[in-house]
């Protein structure tokens, strides 16, 4: 093991990814000075700036000319550095990577990720910080990943990489910094396995992203102040997504809580709950309890933000209420 | 004249064959044979016949919701082109795609487009492949005029023109974005005129003039491929169909259209290779005999094809998986 941070995490998937594979290449803006965030950084010192392409301030092209390249053969790792900006790239995301293979009867194929600076925590307000992973799990042709900590940034990068289906990879911004351990070798693993990050027996919490940590925070507070043995199960790959794991656990512990940055309103949670409602009814003790960024833009003072985000104090809480 | 006579024949015969699919699919469209949205090509040929008759196999293009002529410029296949505009399993979509979404990655054709504008970004990253790949090939993006005021456009030929790729923007202005006439929704008279703004040559040619789009053309295509980087060369044409087949075109007179019907792209080219003696009357029938009778067997392979099995719709999405989640 090494500790790395997730930043760092991220960086090393690129750097073995573009060692092992010429045809991967990164394109977006500033990423040959090592990204807005550092997660590309010394990668053109290494690989050369024909591999590690800084772009004008465009994202339709940054997305549209890697749709183009990767239809002939190259695995381009795009980079979108807040995941408010892919707005812009809408159609190309959504009507042409996602649909290009289908609309072509299967000959195209269109190995691209699509990396999202993602999340609060910031101080950065509305237009920076959003968790818009539901725009895009609704949308057939895409998978989604969201990962947690750097042990998962490291190795779903990588098997992002290696898929040959366009995935929008959501990093979660406010934990680059964030140093945990990540194995030294990489296992490859196809995408759509989720982990249970702490075995319980009382209540499942799902989770993604940012609020990983805050879940197994939850998790070790719930337990020791409440004797509540909580189950935590970090979905990651958000389409495909683990249903396996997902109902074996429910139909365990008999209780749900699903916690995701995103809005409440529409948010991923609500399809999650849809599915357990549907393959778990008859089982739960409970309905389905949702710990979610309240319905409001995000706001830029420290104190709304923090009021309208979740965070693990909501995540016990909530958890606790089901146990009344 | 510069084009040599074999040159030009083979170009007609291309116009030609547009022309007569495009005609086929119109009837057929009008006997509700055939599904879905038609936007016909009529009026336009010498545009996709100068600019492929440049190409090569490996040379990319992108097309248009308007694509039909793009395609068969290209050198697609017209059994599996009907098959596809009528939604059967043969198609070159397996009827997921129809007459918007038609593509043929071996020949170049990285698939029409029912996105106005869209093209011009994946034309431009094909055209990158090429460059990283240092290969001597070339990418080309059609598009319409409505298509110079979206966004993706914009960013696409600066971006193409900064990294120096092989791509070439063809602009075919045909008059109208939808209803909306180019003076409608351009203050300038020439879209040419845009390629000072990205730092790229730019062209305005008689778009019915087969002869001058594959000049201007070829000489855009060579500094492509010489690392010159890409050219924009807008196509001056006119639609004679409507935006849609069914289109009551409230937005313009018959006497507006029957005018540009005299500049008819194929008429103009067909004068000169008469007056030379290339073609005579029999030549021509020959030509569009034969043409006609791959149509029909094109048509009857189509009409003779099944219809996609159900099961086809999860098929596709994905490269490892079958969705099957939503089955009843």
């Amino acid at each position: 093991m090494i500790k790395i941070s997730y930043a760092k995490a991220i960086n090393l998937a690129l750097k073995e990814s573009m060692k092992d594979n010429k045809s991967v290449f990164c394109i977006g803006e500033d990423v040959g000075f090592g990204g807005a965030y550092g997660a590309t950084q010394n990668l053109k010192e290494e690989f050369g700036h024909d591999r590690v392409r800084n772009t004008p301030i465009s994202e339709s092209a940054i997305i549209g000319f890697s749709i183009g390249s990767a239809l002939c053969g190259f695995r381009p790792v795009a980079e979108m550095m807040h995941m408010d900006f892919i707005a812009i790239a809408m159609d190309q995301v959504v009507n042409q990577a996602a649909k290009m293979r289908y609309m072509f009867g299967g000959k195209a194929k269109i190995p691209l990720v699509i990396r999202c600076g993602v999340g609060g925590y910031l101080n950065a307000a509305a237009q920076h910080s959003q968790s818009l992973e539901s725009w895009f799990t609704h949308i057939p042709g895409l998978k989604i990943v969201a990962v947690g900590t750097p042990s998962d940034a490291r190795s779903l990068l990588r098997d992002s990489i290696e898929d040959d289906n366009p995935v929008v990879f959501l990093e979660s911004l406010a934990l680059y910094d964030k140093k945990d351990e990540v194995p030294e070798e990489y296992i490859k693993n196809p995408l759509g396995k989720a982990e249970i990050k702490k075995k319980g027996k009382d209540i499942t919490i799902i989770c993604w992203g940012y609020t990983v940590y805050q879940s197994l925070e939850a998790a070790t507070n719930l337990f020791e102040k409440y004797n509540i043995d909580v189950e935590v199960i970090d979905l990651k790959t958000l389409y495909p997504w683990d249903r396996t794991t997902v109902f074996e656990s429910v139909k365990k512990t008999k209780k749900v809580l699903i916690t995701h940055q995103a809005y409440e309103r529409n948010g991923y949670g609500a399809e999650i709950a849809t599915e357990i409602y549907n393959n778990c009814f008859n089982i739960l003790l409970k309905p389905i309890k949702r710990v979610c960024s309240l319905n409001t833009p995000v706001p830029f003072a420290k104190n709304l933000e923090n009021y309208v985000l979740p965070n693990s104090e909501k995540i016990i809480n909530n958890t606790r209420d089901m146990f009344i | 004249m510069n084009t040599n006579y074999s040159d030009l024949l083979e170009m007609y015969k291309t116009m030609i064959k547009i022309r007569l699919v495009e005609t086929k699919v119109m009837k057929l469209f009008e006997q509700s044979e055939m599904p879905g949205f038609i936007h016909s090509y009529i009026g336009e040929e010498a545009v996709a016949a100068g600019i492929c008759f440049n190409l090569n196999q490996k040379d990319m293009i992108t097309s248009t919701h308007r694509g039909h002529g793009h395609l068969i410029a290209k050198g697609c296949k017209l059994d599996l082109f009907f098959a596809e505009l009528y939604g059967k399993s043969t198609g070159y979509c397996k009827g997921k795609g129809g007459s918007m979404h038609v593509a043929d990655l071996d020949l170049g054709i990285l698939g029409a487009n029912g996105v106005v504008g869209a093209g011009s970004a994946i034309a431009s990253g094909a055209a990158l492949s090429i460059k990283m790949k240092n290969e001597n090939n070339v990418a080309v993006a059609f598009v319409g005029d409505g298509a110079v005021n979206i966004g993706p456009f914009h960013e696409s030929l600066n971006l193409a023109s900064v990294w120096a790729l092989p791509v070439i923007f063809v602009v075919e202005n045909n008059g109208f974005a939808d209803f909306i006439r180019t003076e409608d929704h351009l203050k300038i008279d020439k879209i040419s005129k845009r390629a000072a703004g990205y730092g790229m040559p730019g062209h305005t040619v008689d778009g019915n003039n087969v002869e001058e789009v594959y000049e201007i053309s070829k000489d855009a295509i060579l500094n492509a491929k010489n690392g010159k980087g890409p050219t924009l060369i807008e196509c001056v044409t006119y639609r004679h169909r409507g935006h849609y087949e069914g289109d009551p075109q409230p937005y313009r007179t018959k006497e507006e259209v029957d005018e540009w019907k005299k500049k008819d792209p194929i008429k103009l080219t067909e004068k000169i290779l008469l007056d030379n003696k290339i073609l005579n009357n029999e030549i021509i029938n020959s030509i569009t005999n034969e043409i006609n009778n791959e149509i029909e067997d094109a048509v009857n392979f189509a009409r003779n094809s099944s219809e996609p099995e159900l099961e086809e719709s999860f098929k596709d999405i994905y490269t490892d998986l079958v969705e099957r989640d939503n089955l009843v």
